[in-house]
């Protein structure tokens, strides 16, 4: 520097810049600090507990957690009481509305007041028919408690649903453990289910055997290349494969096999003529070369 | 500092002077202020009267006004969320009433924090307790970048976790539940770690505020300031007391250029408390208009000069 300033106002703006970059340089550190700590914290509060259900309508919950403000006006517009903001110290995200369905579930409201009180769009206004919202789905998680597996005729989950015999239908099966009865079994299914949680809030058990679950707990995916061949012959016409090779059975005379569900056809005309021998020696023999022919057919 | 000034509670002249309530009349209005507007949010959920939904982040006027925060707004955009309308006109409206009437307005005449922090302030005052923050004021602006680098990195309104302003303001409104031991901590912090470290050194709404209104027209002016008598209680009550100096002192001798007499920092909260404490009637509520500002630059070597003329640390 050619034109040397006093020393002192010199090393005043010395210091002055040294204690500028110093108090930046903690100010900035402090707020690295917080701002980890948040981060980390918001990190983990991404995760929803699964009891937890969030208004119809809202976002996917990574995409709700930046759209939601907080503001608890779908609260308020909730005639039912169904929603509440989550406190500090809840499992769900402080501020954020949610609903758990075995204390008050969703209504279903035909005019969905709450998604139109949402001022942001966390609560998506794409949603016009309630019918279309997908808040969870049902999931029949108890099936040793259920008293309609039980082969009892309980239903109320069934007879409560607001889409009843399309989300929720009695599907019948037999009864292994009576022998002579019907089962019939409450059945979810996710292309109708809303996820509003009245079957849950309903189920007469101590705790409930059916809950709302989040799709990604509650659905699994099919293989992508895989195809259901009844489906693909059905949109084709025809079979896609080629005819199953009739199977030759090796059976008695006057007898026949169906695959596709008569099973083994005794012919009546040949009733008279047995296939079996009088000699029962006859019989034994035939027995001992099938399992022989038939051990010589697994080695290959 | 002068030892029978120290000695002596600010504001005693005043009150000698105009008597209690008008020594108290803006600290009162204030009160009364953030007070009522919390009970406005709270008819509706205790006594069914809805004049107005929601709270402080995002609410509904009369099933017709919306009104929005505008920082909540930008973490949100942030976070790579598009908004909707409303939201974006509550914005607008709570944007364009805090440029007028000035940022931090809404930090001493709304937040509900500043009344935990006031009471903090005050307790530390009564009990003498000292030890001033080696905090940088300047740390809110860091926070307040932080905050939105978090809302961009993490895609949700991360600092919403922790908040104290909008958890008060909502937890009172909706349910606390352990949202107390957040305040508590605003108030020790406030009481026994460092003076007026929340508000006027941390919190990032304040900051976000404070530069909403870095022009509002309504100010604090001290157009009286001949008449100061350097009896510095207007410096002992101010929460962001190095606001003051250039609008009061401006004028002195040893100031390169004559500046003020507006307050025009926009850390000033407009609380008006210097207005209700000073015995001369130095300051009061007035326009930013026929105020004497320099360039940047010079403003700044001023300010400098200033702060070692006056020979007073007051952090």
């Amino acid at each position: 520097m050619k034109t040397q300033p006093t020393s002192a106002p010199r090393s005043a703006a010395l210091n002055s810049r040294r204690k500028f970059l110093l108090d930046s340089a903690r100010a900035g550190g402090a707020a690295t600090l917080l701002a980890l700590g948040i981060g980390l914290y918001s990190r983990q509060s991404v995760s929803l507990p699964a009891s937890a259900i969030r208004p119809p309508g809202a976002l996917d919950e990574e995409d709700f957690l930046g759209a939601c403000v907080r503001c608890g006006l779908c609260v308020r517009d909730c005639p039912f009481d169904t929603l509440k903001l989550a406190t500090f110290g809840d499992r769900v995200t402080t501020g954020t509305p949610y609903f758990t369905a075995r204390d008050i579930p969703c209504e279903m409201c035909d005019d969905i007041p709450c998604v139109k009180a949402c001022p942001t769009g966390a609560l998506d206004h794409a949603l016009e028919n309630i019918d279309d919202a997908r808040m969870g789905l049902a999931v029949l998680i108890d099936e040793e408690n259920c008293l309609n597996f039980q082969g009892l005729r309980c239903d109320v989950c069934y007879r409560v649903c607001p889409v009843i015999d399309k989300a929720i239908t009695l599907e019948m099966k037999h009864n292994t453990r009576s022998g002579s009865h019907a089962l019939f079994i409450p059945t979810v299914h996710s292309d109708h289910c809303t996820g509003c949680g009245k079957c849950e809030r309903s189920c007469v058990l101590e705790d409930t055997a059916i809950r709302i679950l989040p799709f990604e707990l509650a659905k699994g995916e099919l293989g992508h290349h895989y195809r259901w061949g009844w489906k693909e012959k059905e949109k084709a016409g025809k079979s896609l494969v080629a005819p199953d090779v009739e199977h030759q059975y090796n059976l008695p005379p006057g007898q026949s096999y169906d695959l596709q569900g008569e099973g083994l056809i005794i012919k009546d005309n040949a009733s008279d003529a047995s296939p079996f021998g009088t000699n029962p020696l006859d019989t034994l023999n035939k027995n001992a070369l099938y399992e022989r022919r038939d051990a010589r057919g697994t080695q290959e | 500092m002068n030892q029978t000034h120290a000695a002596r509670h600010p504001g005693a002249e005043a009150i000698a002077d105009k008597g209690w309530l008008l020594a108290n009349k803006w600290l009162l209005a204030r009160r009364s202020s953030q007070l009522a507007i919390l009970l406005l949010f709270l008819l509706g959920p205790w006594f069914g009267i809805w004049l107005i939904k929601g709270n402080l982040s995002a609410s509904l006027i009369l099933e017709t006004v919306p009104l929005t925060d505008p920082y909540i707004l930008l973490q949100s955009l942030f976070a790579g969320h598009s908004l909707e309308s409303t939201a974006i006109i509550g914005g607008l409206i709570v944007i364009a009433f805090y440029m007028l009437l000035g940022g931090r307005t809404y930090c001493s005449w709304v937040c509900p924090v500043n009344i935990i922090t006031d009471s903090a302030q005050w307790l530390r005052d009564h009990f003498k307790i000292t030890g001033a923050s080696s905090l940088s004021r300047n740390t809110r602006y860091w926070i307040l970048g932080a905050t939105l680098i978090l809302a961009l990195v993490t895609g949700s309104i991360s600092w919403e976790l922790v908040n104290p302003v909008s958890m008060l303001h909502r937890g009172l409104i909706f349910g606390m539940g352990l949202a107390w031991f957040v305040i508590l901590a605003v108030f020790l912090l406030d009481l026994l770690v460092s003076r007026r470290a929340w508000c006027s050194h941390l919190c990032p709404v304040g900051a976000f505020y404070g530069l909403l209104g870095t022009h509002s027209l309504i100010r604090i002016r001290a157009d009286a300031r001949d008449q100061c008598d350097d009896c510095m209680d207007c410096f002992k009550v101010c929460p962001e007391q190095q606001v003051i100096r250039p609008a009061l002192k401006g004028h002195m001798k040893g100031s390169a250029e004559i500046i003020g007499p507006v307050i025009t920092s926009q850390n000033c909260t407009n609380c008006g408390r210097c207005i209700d404490v000073c015995a001369k009637d130095v300051f009061h509520f007035g326009l930013r208009t026929n105020n004497i500002v320099n360039n940047t630059t010079n403003s700044k070597n001023i300010s400098k000069q200033l702060n070692h003329s006056s020979g007073v640390e007051v952090l």
